[in-house]
């Protein structure tokens, strides 16, 4: 039965509802997936057969009863940065080793309530800090895509790489993710899969781990533009428990999924080309701005001057907030201890032995640029550039009513073949962290294959709360350059 | 910006992580690229800007004053390292 776990989600939700395959099938052949293919790509840091099973029964019997919710018998991957009560919940982190929470996020509840089954925690960088997964405390994820004749591991980028693979791989209908810099649309990207973050305060954070609270954002990675769409519809509400979240109705936002973009202005920002940028990069451009044409909309050239200095500012706000929100992490309610001389010695200990080398290096500049003397220099600084990055996108949407760019500077690259310097590996996310400091939404859609034959991705970006409109360009996008599937399941 | 082995300690300190001697020599290094990099927002003018407070126009949510949650000390305990009856135990604080 291994050809249903090809489906893309709503293909399955169909042939469920039409009684073509049952439920229990259906996570019975994800579950036998997994345990075909996750010793080799180590997406799931933690497969949940037993409850898949039990879930799907139940979906079941709803839907031989005629009571199917709209993601009802749906087996999903949940990234390990999201609580699900009683099953382990680490972050990645060593510092949450065994922590089993006893409540359930809003987004995962939100996911059950509607019928979605949980096959398994997914990996991801510790903390979600990263952009290739390479942080984990369970290791590396490995992408599903290989360069052509090639063997060598590739990163399936981060922090929500073990989503991404996942869902490249086939091992779950579509993944819960987050996106703090880029952590969903970058791994979407170099993978071959939709991600989208929505507006800031679309989507609860709620039982979500945080990492900066005015970054983070939840959303899905799916196979497809129309898959991701159902899942961020039924992923996003208004929550009383997250007094970001933003209280408005969700849009049905699968019913925007294949309308027209005649008429739609599409703004190409000039500063994101970038100086030695790959050919390939701007041929994949190029595409994209032919294929909206072709679709009805119109493409002109805008400019947002400092979209260059949202990356610095970017690595004063995440750490200065990364610091506060980490510094829960201290042995004494959950997770980690190490024994220490007195209760100070305690925590240090703790911390020292819980947190990898990237999180310390994070928790360490948050705290410098928050320290007496120097938060007016840096956090209050890159709290300003952050105004005029947003005023850049508000200035444009009077006159375009979305952004494309390119999602990455470059496809996957090898595991280890950047995770020495941490600057360069920052400069991954410098096309993805200026939605985030905007609160913007943003989408990546496959768009094309690199030269080595992995893939690459188109970002849109839309006002606040206009999701709806990347979707619409979203399809266009697909429709032209076709899925991308990896062309040998050489993992299982 | 040149950071220090004193200030990656005091950092260390202030967060609360404990660093080697090790550690804080390759920290200083790392650190310093870092903070050096970020410093390109010197050429940004900021002078009539104000600081971004928020990301969506909306004011903060209030809700009325009363206790709605809470006698879940079983469920609150459950992931501690170390607790006795209703207390979490931690090492003695030394002055």
């Amino acid at each position: 039965m291994s050809e249903l776990t090809r489906l893309t989600l709503a293909a399955a939700r169909d042939g469920l509802r039409a009684g073509k395959f049952s439920a229990t099938e259906l996570a019975a052949a994800f579950n036998d997936a997994i345990v075909a293919g996750n010793r080799t790509l180590n997406a799931f840091v933690l497969p949940t057969p037993e409850r898949a099973l039990a879930m799907a029964r139940a979906s079941e019997r709803r839907l031989a009863r005629g009571e199917a919710r709209p993601l009802e018998g749906l087996p999903l991957g949940i990234k390990d940065l999201y609580c699900t009560k009683d099953v382990r919940t680490t972050a990645c982190s060593r510092i949450l080793e065994g922590f089993i929470p006893t409540y359930e996020s809003t987004v995962t509840q939100n996911l059950w309530d509607c019928g979605a089954v949980l096959l398994g925690k997914l990996n991801n960088d510790e903390f979600a800090m990263g952009s290739s997964t390479e942080t984990s405390c369970f290791g590396p994820t490995v992408n599903p895509w290989r360069r052509r004749e090639s063997n060598r591991p590739l990163v399936p980028g981060g922090s929500s790489g073990g989503s991404a693979a996942a869902v490249a791989a086939d091992l779950c209908l579509g993944a819960t993710a987050t996106d703090t810099g880029g952590s969903i649309r970058q791994p979407a990207a170099v993978t071959g899969t939709v991600g989208i973050k929505p507006t800031y305060g679309r989507c609860s954070r709620w039982g979500i781990v945080a990492f900066a609270s005015s970054l983070d954002q939840a959303g899905p990675i799916a196979k497809t533009v129309r898959d991701a769409a159902i899942l961020l519809r039924h992923m996003a509400s208004a929550d009383a428990k997250d007094s970001t979240s933003l209280d408005l109705p969700v849009p049905d936002y699968e019913a925007a999924v294949g309308g027209s973009i005649k008429g739609l202005r599409v703004g190409v920002p000039q500063q994101y080309r970038i100086a030695g940028m790959a050919q390939e990069i701007e041929d994949l451009w190029q595409s994209g701005i032919r294929w909206l044409e072709a679709g009805g909309a119109s493409v002109t050239h805008v400019s947002l001057p400092h979209t260059k200095y949202a990356l610095p500012a970017y690595y004063i706000v995440a750490p200065a907030e990364c610091s506060s929100n980490l510094a829960r992490y201290d042995g004494v309610r959950y997770g980690l201890r190490k024994p220490g001389s007195d209760v100070i010695d305690s925590y240090e200990t703790t911390r020292a032995a819980g947190f990898g080398p990237e999180v310390r290096r994070r928790v360490l500049i948050g705290t410098y640029v928050l320290s007496a003397g120097y938060y007016d220099a840096y956090y209050i600084k890159a709290q300003k550039v952050r105004t005029l990055v947003k005023r850049d996108f508000d200035e444009v949407f009077r006159h375009v009513d979305v952004l494309l760019t390119p999602t990455t500077p470059g496809p996957a690259f090898g595991i280890g073949e950047v995770s020495g310097d941490p600057l360069q590996m920052y400069l991954n996310d410098v096309f993805t962290v200026t939605v985030n400091m905007a609160g913007l939404p943003g989408i990546s859609v496959p768009a094309g294959l690199s030269r080595e034959g992995t893939p690459l991705g188109l970002q849109l970006i839309g006002r606040p709360l206009d999701e709806e409109t990347l979707f619409r360009a979203g399809q266009v996008i697909e429709d032209a350059a076709g899925r991308l599937t990896a062309p040998q399941r050489w993992w299982a | 910006m040149h950071v220090d082995e004193a200030a990656v300690r005091r950092m260390a300190r202030l967060a609360r992580i404990k660093v080697t001697d090790a550690e804080a020599s390759a920290l200083q290094a790392e650190l310093s690229a870092i903070l050096d990099w970020i410093r390109q927002l010197e050429e940004v003018d900021t002078s009539n800007v104000a600081p971004m407070t928020r990301v969506v126009d909306t004011a903060l949510k209030m809700r009325q004053d009363e206790v709605t949650d809470g006698d879940m000390c079983e469920a609150i305990l459950r992931n501690a390292p170390m607790h006795e009856r209703r207390f979490f135990v931690v090492p003695k604080v030394i002055e």
